[in-house]
């Protein structure tokens, strides 16, 4: 089991369980719990790779350090732009933030 | 011996991935959040990325996890405790995400991946501040711009009106 | 000889000249045209008395080196050539030609000085003379002509000349249907000849005279074709059945019925019959002959009791053609060719007289007003004979030479014809015998009936003493055409050296015995000819008797009034009478048994054409077309318009609508369509890797 496609398959499952948390959840909170989840898969993607190609550079934990990086930014920016919402429409339901209906 | 490690890491971790979906409460998923963050990190460990490790639980459960719990806090009604009927069509979304992962299995079952083990590492950090400031500064810099606009955009766009 | 060659191109083309003078000519000149074309005729009998002279003169034209039908090809004017047919008009150039071209010639230019007195003053007096040049040009052309093909062109023209001569004054009606009988009888005569002419071609390849008679055909065809070629000489010279029209062509003007129905058109089936004897076979001339021979009687009985001068006369000239053709369908081919000419000569004569007593009763009548009285019929004439002598003896003359009298030419050929007859039934005997008694009886009947004429017109008490007391002898324009041709119907005319009366040797006898042929497919003319000389003394004999019995039954009935045998109150002699003077209804058997049911048989198709045809299926049609054009234009509507081109649109309308509801703002379903486009690119990318 040590081997890479294992990792792989397991972030996979990890990346569409936070896809179908996105596209099926009406908090924008819990919205955002599944782009971590789908920022963590490619996490383990990254460190997967860089762990089973042979060299000794560590350029896929560095990548990865930096994704961690951006997700705390863009977990930063959500959360205040979430703020704006609530205190714009009372509420945090995506449904009910729909001004741009066509 | 693991192979058994990894396989319980592995289910444990789905299985809180899944709780962070279906669970209807969200400090419920909250919570199945941080144990799937602790779980890759387990896997981090496994993967010979210690540093990594640290920092994931440093800065994503320390620091993001706690972001989204405020925000939950922050966010919730009172009177409507339950929030998490799903928008959209769960069995559509759930096919397409089955589908997904099933392409994705077949393509990594049939490529061609390297698959050489690269052995133990010592000193991670020591390797990882090395690349940071030689091969990879300019990632660096700019993701340092970037969490300063991240500051202050987040701040301003959260900020009170008067 | 080869001069004589141009002369005869000059007198064929002379009356083509003369027609299309007078067409051009204007109103103004038109009797100084008249004296034009009528001196034009002259040049061309004077011409052709030259030709004669020359045929006469060149003994080296006889049978042994010619003959009739080796006419030599001097002249051919190309018509049609293909590469395997030809047709050319060709001209005959031997004696018999010469001899028409010389009679026609003369009678029409003699019938053209007696027109310019008689039509004096009538409205269409050129184109009158335009009928005439025509008439004479296309006579000229069958006579010329050596190919079937050629003949009959101008036969047709011939016969459409003598429709618009006939119906020249189409202001009477009667004129207008006796042209259209005239040419329409003609016309059924024509199909059988054309289909013979045809039949000929098929079989043998050629038109000519001279290549069918030696051409080697079925018997039984040869037959077909020789009766069918006859059939359009029954139709030109008036035989029995399609006689029907000479006697009602007599309401055209008195010289059209000298020219053309004593003298020319008539005579040219007769010409016909003679050019195509030598490939007549024996059936053929059986039946040519009898036809000949009931012509001859029914037409003598018809005449004896007409009223009308011209009928009389008309009746003749039937009667005598029925002698000629019954002459030729008994082998007497010399005969025929003689009688062919005196007849022209006497009966010109004959029609040319009672055209002057016409005039005369016309401009006496005119002159008291009286339009009620009928010119032509002889009722109203008698004793005009100290008022016109002329006429009196130019007529008498030709009479004695119609009737057989010796001394006259008459006397020569009818003899000859019927010494033919009785040498047929001596030949053939069984049945044949009707054919010289029908040929005896109706000479008999012939004396009477013209001496009947001669004593009701000229001779006894005038019945209309006030018409009569205005009568006058004509002016010279007319008499003078009647002396000479009443001169030609004396003897000697014809047997020049010889003065016996009663011997037809002479220069005509000399110069046209040669040209009877001797290669037929009928008869041995050898036997023919020798049976001939045997009964000429007993045909002599019974001839002059016969004549002399008819003159005497008229002598006694219209000069002495005596009512010999008491007849006019026998019952049988009375309804006879009545049938001869009801031209033994044939008219009227046409009339019921084809006339009628023809215009049942066409009012019926009219009705079937416009009430069924017409209205039911054209117009159905269109009502056809208006349902279809409604299914078309309700395709159109509904299905092109509403449901393709519209349906487009409401296709674009009702997609937008549907695909409205992807831009429902919900972040998610952006999220789902996305993911769905990235799995598509995923499976095209590895489909097509």
């Amino acid at each position: 089991m040590n081997t890479l496609e294992s990792y792989m398959i397991v972030a996979s499952a990890v990346f569409c369980l936070g896809l179908y948390n996105v596209m099926t959840r009406r908090n924008a909170v819990a919205i955002l719990m599944g782009i971590e989840l789908i920022l963590n898969a490619a996490n383990i993607n990254f460190i997967a790779f860089n762990r089973f190609n042979g060299t000794g550079v560590l350029d896929g934990h560095v990548m990865s350090v930096f994704i961690i990086a951006l997700a705390a930014a863009e977990a930063a920016v959500a959360l205040a732009i979430i703020i704006n919402l609530y205190r714009n429409i009372g509420s945090v339901d995506v449904d009910e933030a729909r001004s741009l209906r066509g | 011996m693991f192979d058994v490690v990894f396989t319980s890491i592995s289910l444990l971790l789905i299985l809180s991935c899944l709780g962070v979906c279906i669970s209807k409460n969200l400090v419920h998923s909250a919570v199945c959040l941080f144990f799937a963050l602790f779980l890759i990190a387990g896997y981090y460990i496994m993967l010979y990325a210690d540093f990594l490790a640290a920092v994931q639980v440093i800065v994503y459960v320390g620091g993001i996890l706690v972001l989204i719990i405020f925000g939950v806090m922050l966010t919730s009604k009172l009177e409507k405790p339950s929030i998490n009927i799903s928008s959209f069509n769960q069995f559509t979304a759930s096919l397409l995400c089955l589908f997904l992962f099933a392409i994705q299995c077949y393509a990594i079952l049939n490529g061609n991946w390297i698959n050489v083990d690269a052995g133990t590492i010592e000193n991670s950090s020591k390797l990882i501040g090395r690349l940071i400031l030689s091969k990879h500064l300019l990632p660096f810099e700019i993701i340092s711009i970037l969490l300063l606009g991240v500051l202050i955009g987040s701040a301003t766009i959260a900020r009170k009106k008067r | 000889m080869e001069y004589i060659l141009v002369y005869i191109c000059t007198i064929f083309l002379l009356p083509l000249l003369s027609f299309l003078l007078q067409l051009i000519a204007p109103r103004s000149l038109s009797s100084a045209m008249a004296y034009l074309s009528t001196a034009l005729l002259c040049l061309s009998s004077i011409l052709s008395s030259i030709c004669l002279y020359a045929f006469y003169n060149d003994s080296s034209w006889t049978f042994a080196d010619w003959g009739i039908y080796s006419a030599l090809k001097l002249i051919e004017i190309p018509w049609v050539t293909l590469p395997d047919f030809h047709i050319g008009f060709g001209m005959n150039f031997d004696k018999l030609a010469v001899v028409m071209l010389l009679v026609v010639s003369l009678i029409s230019f003699l019938v053209h000085l007696y027109s310019i007195d008689y039509m004096r003053g009538d409205k269409r007096f050129s184109r009158y003379f335009a009928y005439l040049g025509l008439f004479t040009f296309s006579m000229n052309g069958i006579v010329l002509s050596n190919n079937l093909f050629f003949t009959f062109i101008f036969w047709e023209l011939v016969g459409f000349s003598s429709f618009l001569l006939i119906g020249f004054w189409y202001e009477k009606k009667s004129a207008g249907n006796a042209a259209n009988k005239a040419f329409l009888v003609n016309r059924v005569g024509d199909i059988g000849m054309f289909l013979g002419i045809m039949l000929l071609f098929m079989s043998t390849g050629t038109f000519s005279f001279n290549g069918i008679q030696y051409a080697d055909i079925d018997n039984g065809i040869m037959t077909i074709a020789g009766l069918l070629i006859f059939m359009g000489a029954v139709g030109k010279s008036a035989q029995v059945p399609l006689h029907i029209w000479l006697p009602d062509a007599m309401e055209g003007p008195t010289p059209v019925s000298a020219l053309i129905h004593a003298a020319t058109m008539v005579a040219a089936g007769v010409y016909l019959s003679l050019r195509i004897f030598p490939f007549l076979t024996l059936e053929a001339l059986h039946v040519i002959a009898l036809i000949g021979a009931t012509t001859a009687i029914v037409a003598s009985f018809i005449a004896t009791s007409q009223y009308d001068i011209k009928k009389i006369l008309a009746y003749s000239t039937v009667s005598q053609l029925g002698y000629m053709v019954c002459s030729i369908g008994v082998g007497a081919y010399f005969a025929a060719f003689f009688h062919l000419i005196t007849h022209a000569m006497f009966k010109a004569c004959l029609f040319l007289c009672s055209g002057s007593v016409i005039q005369a009763m016309h401009h006496s009548q005119e002159k008291l007003h009286d339009h009620s009285k009928d010119p032509q019929d002889i009722r109203n004439m008698g004793g005009l004979r100290s008022k016109m002598p002329i006429t009196f003896f130019a007529m008498l003359i030709s009479t004695l030479s119609l009737c057989g009298v010796p001394l006259f030419s008459g006397f020569l050929s009818k003899d000859s014809i019927v010494a033919g007859a009785i040498s047929y039934y001596n030949s053939f005997h069984g049945l044949t015998f009707i054919i010289p008694l029908f040929i005896i009886l109706s000479a008999a009947l012939t004396a009477f009936y013209m001496f009947r004429l001669i004593f009701l017109v000229f001779f006894g008490e005038s019945r209309e003493i006030s018409i009569y007391s205005h009568i006058k002898e004509s002016s010279y324009y007319i008499t003078a055409p009647l002396i000479l041709l009443s001169l030609l119907s004396f003897a000697f005319i014809f047997t020049f050296p010889s003065f016996n009366p009663l011997d037809s040797h002479g220069w005509f006898y000399s110069m046209l015995s040669t040209v009877t042929p001797f290669q037929t497919l009928g008869y041995d003319m050898y036997k023919v000819e020798s049976g001939i000389h045997h009964a000429h003394t007993s045909a002599m004999i019974i001839s002059i008797t016969v004549a002399f019995i008819g003159f005497l039954l008229a002598y006694f009935k219209y000069y002495l009034k005596r009512d010999i045998l008491s007849l006019s109150t026998n019952g049988i002699y009375i309804k006879s009478k009545n049938l001869f003077r009801n031209k033994f209804y044939i008219d009227e058997a046409y009339e019921y048994f084809i006339i009628s049911p023809f215009l049942r048989l066409s009012k019926i198709a009219s009705i079937i054409d416009w009430n069924y045809y017409d209205q039911r299926f054209i117009d159905s049609w269109g009502w056809i077309t208006i349902k279809l054009s409604k299914i078309s234009s309700a395709l159109d509507y509904h299905l092109l318009d509403q449901f393709i081109v519209d349906g487009l649109a409401r296709l674009a309308n009702r997609s937008g609508k549907e695909l409205q509801s992807s831009q429902n703002g919900v972040l998610q379903s952006y999220l789902f369509s996305g993911v769905l486009g990235l799995i598509i690119l995923l499976i095209i990318i590895q489909q097509l890797g």
